[in-house]
């Protein structure tokens, strides 16, 4: 008896086939037409424009970043060619006070050779002419005590 | 003695009973009908809801359909390939929803409170006339996806590698249907028969675990209908080199 209600009754069953079969099947197609316009087309929009939204941000952010990455770049050849420039002009002043500073001192030690020199020549004439005053007098004297020592005599 | 009381306990569960409604000389499975639409008015109303004011910015009801959405965009897009899934998705999302809504419906509700004349309310999907019209306008889909794509060169696919294997692949036209409709059919029928017998021979706790086990099966089997659905569409609109 169970068996008759299980498979194949004339009436009721497991596998009781009738109309239902085709009007769920066009149910079905109709749920189909309905989530469509209502769930599947709005939610894919709304989507959709969304993750164009994001991609075309994304794509924009990174062109600006390959641009600032250029300007870094460019910036950065930019700051090496002025330190260069700025070492370069640095060390020429400093080669050119090295030369002003060697010239002076040149300078100077020649004047204070020279007038070294012309010290030691004053001080050697003035010796010389001292010694030969001295020497006079030393004749001088002598000569008078020459005569004083005759005078007595 | 014992087998034969089971056996009328098991009756008692109304197996195979439908609530017929009779239109002139055409018979309908009232049951199936009566709990599809309030299922199905449920979920229009839910997406009815969550789609009326959408914002740029998801919020509440919205983000749960945009994963929906997205979920079911994944499916089918792994399923049917980038060309052709946009004309299939709203296909497929419709199987997957409806089988799942089914699924769960009959699982959750407990329908077994309002009684009917004949038969009693359950699952749509554990009728076997709603398994086949689903696994039938599967076969005509992928018959017309290959159609509509390729022309007649869908045919090609009947003697793909080798001509040999043209036999095999008529009868996958008709193995196809069967297995998704009895697939569906036989899985959501053994749950509620299982969760029907034991919360009939105890009523307490034990059955708790055996209905958390067909939640899983319900929602597994709505994945398996639609994958297998957008598979074999798939298949059809493929190219072959």
């Amino acid at each position: 008896m169970l068996a008759f209600n299980f498979f194949g009754a004339t009436e009721g069953g497991l596998f009781d086939i009738n109309a239902t079969l085709p009007l769920m099947a066009i149910q079905v197609v109709a749920l189909t037409y309905i989530l469509n316009s209502l769930f599947f087309k709005p939610v894919g929009n709304v989507v959709e424009k969304r993750e164009k939204f994001v991609s075309n941000n994304i794509i924009e952010a990174k062109n600006k970043l390959s641009e600032v990455k250029k300007l870094e770049a460019d910036l950065l050849t930019q700051l090496q060619s002025a330190r260069t420039e700025a070492q370069r002009i640095v060390s020429e002043a400093e080669d050119e006070s090295d030369k002003l500073y060697k010239e002076a001192l040149e300078l100077a030690n020649n004047e204070a050779n020279a007038s070294k020199e012309k010290a030691r020549l004053e001080i050697e004439s003035q010796t010389s002419a001292a010694r030969d005053q001295l020497s006079k007098q030393a004749d001088d004297l002598s000569e008078l005590i020459v005569n004083r020592l005759i005078l007595e005599k | 003695m014992f087998f034969n009381s089971l056996l009328t306990n098991f009756a008692a569960l109304e197996v195979g009973q439908h609530l017929y409604w009779k239109i002139g000389n055409i018979r309908l499975h009232g049951q199936v009908f009566l709990t599809s639409w309030i299922l199905l008015g449920a979920l229009l109303v839910f997406i009815s809801l969550g789609t009326k004011k959408m914002e740029n910015d998801p919020k509440g009801l919205q983000n749960l359909l945009e994963f929906l959405w997205d979920y079911i965009r994944d499916l089918a897009r792994t399923q049917i390939g980038e060309k052709v899934y946009r004309d299939w998705m709203p296909f497929i999302g419709t199987l997957f929803l409806f089988v799942f809504v089914s699924n769960w419906g009959g699982a959750l509700i407990p329908w077994r409170l309002i009684k009917l004349p004949s038969g009693e309310l359950g699952a749509p999907t554990a009728d076997i006339n709603t398994t086949i019209a689903l696994a039938l306008l599967v076969s005509l889909s992928y018959f017309y996806a290959g159609l509509s794509n390729k022309g007649w060169r869908y045919f090609e696919y009947y003697v793909h590698p080798t001509p040999i294997m043209l036999p095999f692949k008529i009868l996958e036209d008709f193995t196809k249907p069967l297995s998704l409709s009895f697939r569906l059919f036989g899985n959501i029928l053994a749950d509620e028969l299982v969760v029907g017998v034991l919360v009939f021979l105890v009523p307490l706790i034990l059955p708790i675990p055996v209905m958390f086990l067909g939640l899983f099966t319900s929602a597994i089997q709505a994945l398996i209908f639609a994958t297998l659905a957008a598979y074999y569409i798939g298949e059809a609109v493929e190219e072959h080199h």
